[in-house]
């Protein structure tokens, strides 16, 4: 059973079609590629993901379970994560905080009687709470950075940063939307060794991307979406080699 | 009939003080709380250029608009362009514009003490039964007549502003987006200072017509306009110019029935209970232009 | 040495119970402002709180403590149904639509001749003390504090940084939401409560939309990031007026308007340069003579 499925999805805004019949599948342990040119939808496609948007038509399964028109938040508890194109950290928090309010669906918090008395336990379940969150940092390696004030880290760090808080709430469907713009090769590099790395394990990853050399190395399977519509779908190769692909890609018509 | 007319009297003084408010919302999404301490203080300049320098009230109207819309310009100035920059800028700006509300009354209480201000006996020529105005039964008095006209003229005048001139499109243009605005060469701040003096002379005018058809002046006489001038903005629509004229009068028609039929005291609570109505079912109000921004 | 401590006490123990209070009320919008929601229904929750406490004392002669539980719960239970609707607006909108619930509670006193309307209850008998004023402030400071650090703490945060991307992360932001007005409203039916057996008494024009203003303002002039500071804040903003009043006079003022003032400028400069609040000033001073050293 897929991962992530979706069925004719659409999504209209006032007149234009963002989405326009999509249907595409993400397999379990997968990592799939979403490309197309600008406007091409693949935000959008996360938004419905994610829960965000409601699709005005078609539909969305999670491992089968459909979570079309559910608030962001139940989606999320169902083991949905994402990244956004524009970062979204708190900048206020630190590094450090912003992946511990990703643990929020796995956190399971001390009891009430404790926290008010301020036990030992709910000291050390705060500890433990904030190792972790340390821990992941280092998995994306910013671990000196743990302490920084988010709207303080480079660019590129705070994408990183964005990728942990995902990670902390252990998804079986990661969603990242555009990680790496802005990064130079060596970032790039770390952050598709992140990608594989969280692929491990049976947890999916649909991946937006505009580095085509990216995808293609780390990608099991692509889509490609222009319109709206999806104009393939399939192995990279097989992908990069389509007549549809290049024209969309290129700008003449097929 | 007579309601009505009433009511349309009463409306007008509001459509003219949401018009000010709506302007500034439209323009830089933010709610000015000082609106209604120009308000007042206004009303108080007209008092004082009739009182001590004995000028007629057809000219101490358009000074204490001036007076009004530099007080706007000070205010832009002082409480929310240092804000600009800020994110939190829309919440921070509503309590800038709390604290120079506060020091404004401060100042008005300090100069003129708590008490009730009256014009002088004379400001506005006599009513002559033999001169006033009868429709359909209804009795419009020369007060009436005078201070709708002049609130009409000026909404018309408005009007006029933002649709035919160029400072009038550079609003439209930065209320769209400021940051497209300066792209295409619009003195972002310029024109913003420009819709506060615009919004606080209205304000101001409508201060100065309140004061003289209640023929009562005080320094706490913007408190109650203050909220039902926020009702008016949210029904007819924030940032809508035709909303608020429209809501304002049906704020004026409301309040008058209301109190002819339920009595005076429930008046203000029909109007917040509505308005909260109005809030959680269309947010956008009846006209209304502004998104809620979500983020 | 004693007897001067017990002069200071006679004198000023009131004052030490006024900030009490304040600090309250300046809590319970404190709770909304902690996620990021501009919630001013505080001085209806206050009211319903009052006089539901002054009712029963005065009519049914409950024990106390049991009138305080009411006090509590009963507001918290209106909040809900309030808040559910209230609370999917953003911003002004969210406030405007609090303070008109404000109004419709106050407006609704004023007319229920069974609490004898605008007069209000008299002759409440003084069951809360100091003491009792701060044991319920320290203990309402402990509940919140402990919330930091906590999941449940985070989550607040997250809320008030960015609500859509909370929701992403699994955060039920309604809920929070809702948890924090309902908080709210308690500590400000206790406050309303512990007033009324303080002054003796309740009227509606102790819950004006310029109170709940006030209370915003000793949260924002005190500092929103950690729970002590909205007690700071009402703290310095009670204190500073009484301080004025020995001064006033000297410097050729009325009392009434250069607390005004001051409250007007303190805010503005709060809001201008330290808009954290009085509470990051350390913070603030540190950072400064870090930056001075390393730069």
């Amino acid at each position: 059973m897929s991962a992530l499925r979706l069925e004719a999805v659409e999504r209209t805004f006032g007149g234009v079609r963002a989405v326009d019949g999509a249907s595409f599948a993400v397999g379990p342990g997968e990592v799939h590629g979403l490309i197309g040119p600008n406007g091409a939808g693949k935000t959008s496609v996360l938004n419905l993901v994610s829960g965000l948007l409601a699709p005005t038509a078609g539909r969305i399964l999670l491992e089968g379970r459909p979570v079309h028109g559910l608030p962001p938040h139940r989606v999320a508890a169902l083991g949905v994560a994402r990244t956004f194109q524009n970062i979204r950290l708190f900048p206020e928090l630190s590094a450090r905080d912003n992946v511990v309010v990703g643990q929020h669906l796995r956190r399971r918090g001390a009891s009430l009687a404790a926290r008010l008395l301020a036990l030992p336990s709910s000291r050390a379940e705060e500890r433990a709470a904030r190792e972790a969150a340390g821990a992941l940092l280092g998995r994306v390696g910013l671990s000196e950075r743990a302490d920084e004030e988010a709207r303080h880290l480079s660019y590129g760090e705070q994408r990183r940063v964005e990728i942990a808080r995902a990670l902390a709430s252990d998804p079986r469907l990661l969603l990242l939307d555009e990680p790496t713009a802005g990064m130079n090769p060596g970032e790039v590099g770390a952050v598709a060794t992140l990608i594989r790395g969280a692929a491990e394990g049976g947890r999916s990853v649909l991946l937006v991307e505009h580095n085509v050399r990216l995808v293609m190395e780390v990608c099991d399977r692509i889509t490609v979406l222009d319109f709206g519509k999806v104009i393939a779908e399939g192995a990279p190769a097989e992908v990069a080699r389509d007549p549809a692909v290049v024209a969309a890609y290129l700008g003449a018509t097929p | 009939m007579q309601q009505v007319i009433n009511g349309l009297f009463l409306g007008s003084i509001y459509a003219l003080f949401a018009l000010g408010y709506t302007l500034v919302f439209g323009v830089l999404d933010i709610l000015n709380l000082a609106h209604a301490a120009v308000f007042m203080l206004a009303s108080f300049a007209a008092l004082v250029l009739v009182t001590r320098l004995h000028l007629p009230i057809l000219l101490a109207l358009p000074l204490a608009m001036l007076f009004a819309g530099l007080l706007g310009m000070v205010l832009e100035r002082v409480a929310f362009r240092p804000l600009r920059a800020r994110g939190d800028s829309n919440v921070a700006g509503l309590i800038s514009s709390l604290a120079v509300a506060t020091v404004f009354e401060a100042v008005a209480l300090e100069v003129w003490g708590p008490n009730v201000e009256r014009f002088p006996f004379g400001t506005l020529p006599a009513e002559d039964p033999a001169h006033q105005l009868h429709l359909l039964g209804a009795v419009i008095s020369r007060l009436q007549l005078t201070i709708m006209g002049v609130a009409v003229v000026l909404v018309l005048l408005l009007t006029y502003l933002v649709r035919r001139t160029r400072l009038g499109r550079e609003v439209r243009a930065v209320a769209e987006s400021p940051r497209a605005a300066r792209v295409l060469g619009v003195d972002v701040d310029r024109v913003i200072a420009a819709s506060f003096f615009i919004s606080s002379a209205l304000g101001g005018a409508a201060g100065v017509l309140y004061g003289l058809a209640f023929n009562s002046i005080s320094p706490d006489m913007g408190r109650s306009v203050e909220l039902k001038g926020l009702a008016v903005i949210i029904v007819g629509g924030m940032g809508s110019m035709p909303g608020a004229v429209i809501a304002g009068f049906a704020l004026g028609l409301t309040e008058v029935l209301v109190v002819a039929h339920l009595g005076g005291s429930y008046r203000d609570a029909v109007s917040f209970a509505g308005l909260f109505l109005i809030l959680v079912l269309r947010p956008r109000g009846l006209l209304g232009a502004a998104s809620l921004r979500e983020a | 040495m004693g007897e001067a401590l017990a002069g200071f006490w006679d004198t000023y123990q009131s004052t030490v119970g006024y900030v009490g209070l304040n600090a309250l009320l300046a809590l319970s919008v404190y709770t909304s402002l902690s996620c990021g929601q501009l919630a001013l229904g505080s001085s209806g929750f206050a009211a319903l709180g009052a006089y539901a406490a002054a009712l029963l004392t005065v009519q049914a002669h409950w024990p106390f403590p049991l009138v305080l539980l009411v006090a509590l719960i009963l507001p918290a239970a209106v909040a809900v149904p309030l808040g559910l609707p209230a609370l999917r607006l953003h911003g002004v909108f969210l406030a405007i639509a609090t303070i008109a619930f404000g109004e419709v509670v106050r407006i609704g006193l004023v007319n229920w001749d069974y609490v004898h309307g605008a007069q209000g209850i008299v002759a409440i008998p003084q069951e809360a003390s100091v003491w009792m004023i701060w044991l319920a402030l320290l203990l309402a400071l402990l509940l919140l504090s402990r919330l930091r650090g906590s999941r449940w703490g985070f989550a607040l945060e997250a809320v008030r940084e960015d609500e859509p991307a909370a929701r992403t992360l699994g955060i039920a932001t309604t809920r929070y939401k809702l948890a924090m007005l309902v908080a709210g409203a308690a500590l400000a039916g206790l406050a309303g409560a512990l007033e009324a057996h303080f002054t003796f008494m309740v009227a509606p024009s102790g819950f004006t939309f310029g109170r709940v203003v006030e209370m915003l303002v000793f949260a924002v002039v005190g500092g929103t990031q950690r729970a002590w500071g909205p007690v700071l804040g009402a703290a310095f903003l009670t204190v500073l007026p009484e301080a004025l009043r020995e001064v006033a006079p000297r410097v050729g003022l009325e009392p009434g308007p250069l607390r005004l003032m001051v409250n007007g400028l303190v805010l503005l400069a709060v809001i201008l340069f330290l808009p954290a609040g009085l509470a990051s000033l350390p913070q603030r001073l540190r950072e400064r003579r870090a930056a001075g050293r390393g730069a």
